[in-house]
């Protein structure tokens, strides 16, 4: 009982995933249980080349199905992520140390 | 790696580096995953479809808000009010609902009691279904292909794992989860707690005994 509890997210990017997901349920942009159904079938297809662990894995598994689901539901297509990515990639890169990153 | 390097690189910065990711001084650059759900708030957040501050709230509540707690409130009430208990087990739903403990996922609960004769463990082997408002998130192991995948063929096994050894004659029933319904385990309460507030008993609910991966904890 006295153990300190791990931390609910050990990266801060599975706590984004994690809650970008959940408020598209909530918003009504599809139901859990299609969600699940998708999760599922990505952990499956991940597991049979290795063992997964439930931690860095499994969010990487989330936000496979996340990017999928989002694309299949024309929601975000997977252009325009790649280009949003890259540019968060540049506006990192040419932001001085300490200097609040913008796009 | 590199520390004397970076020592170097802090005094000056206009020493001319080679191009080296791990010495680099842009080295906090986010992961690829990182950028990759940064890209997607960004998009989807410019498309109007998410809130950026309702992430927050949602990160903050199942951070700090949510956790085993709500559940060991449930299982101690159960063991001090028999009329609670069997409400319960007969509508989980609407008990924890009633404390204000409810799936925002429109999931239903089911509550599975252990006694002497049957030991109550959960599971999802499809991916992760857990009772978010009465446990919080799931942790690590519970997510693992090794306990989802183990629960089931050799319950006896994972529960040794975790230090438990159950009477011979005690069956072990194996309750699979899904997005559409979510299990809580009841542990028997432990001897010598006749008199306890509910507080009290709540320190001795620990959150594997609500998944039947431990028991409560004798005081």
């Amino acid at each position: 009982m006295t153990a300190r509890p791990e931390p609910v997210f050990s990266e801060p990017w599975h706590a984004q995933v994690f809650a970008l997901t959940v408020h598209l349920n909530e918003a009504g942009h599809f139901d859990w249980p299609e969600w699940a159904v998708a999760f599922g079938a990505t952990l499956k297809k991940d597991g049979l080349s290795r063992e997964l662990d439930g931690g860095d894995d499994y969010f990487a598994a989330w936000l496979e199905t996340l990017e999928a689901f989002l694309g299949d539901k024309g929601l975000a297509g997977a252009t325009e992520l790649q280009e949003k990515k890259a540019a968060w990639e540049a506006a990192f890169l040419r932001t001085p140390h300490g200097a609040p990153v913008r796009l | 790696m590199g520390s004397a390097l970076d020592k170097d690189q802090g005094a000056g910065n206009d020493v001319p580096m080679p191009h080296d990711h791990r010495d680099h001084p842009h080295d906090r650059l986010p992961s690829d995953p990182a950028l990759r759900v940064r890209a997607l708030e960004t998009v989807l957040t410019q498309k109007g479809l998410i809130d950026p501050a309702a992430l927050d709230e949602i990160i903050d509540t199942y951070e700090n808000r949510i956790g085993p707690r709500n559940g060991a409130r449930v299982v101690a009430r159960a063991w001090r009010d028999p009329d609670f208990c069997a409400a319960l087990l007969d509508d989980a739903t609407a008990v924890v609902s009633g404390m204000g403990y409810y799936g925002r996922q429109g999931e239903h609960m089911v509550a599975v009691q252990n006694t002497d004769e049957t030991h109550n463990m959960v599971v999802c082997t499809l991916c992760s279904c857990y009772p978010w408002p009465l446990l919080g998130i799931p942790p690590t192991w519970y997510k693992s292909d090794a306990y989802r995948a183990r629960a089931v063929r050799e319950p006896r096994k994972v529960l040794a794992d975790f230090g438990v050894t159950l009477p011979e004659g005690t069956a072990v029933r194996v309750w699979d989860s899904t997005a559409e319904v979510r299990y809580l385990v009841v542990p028997q309460r432990p001897e010598g707690t006749d008199g306890m507030s509910e507080e009290q008993l709540m320190a001795l609910v620990t959150r594997d005994s609500m998944i039947g991966t431990g028991l409560a904890v004798s005081p």
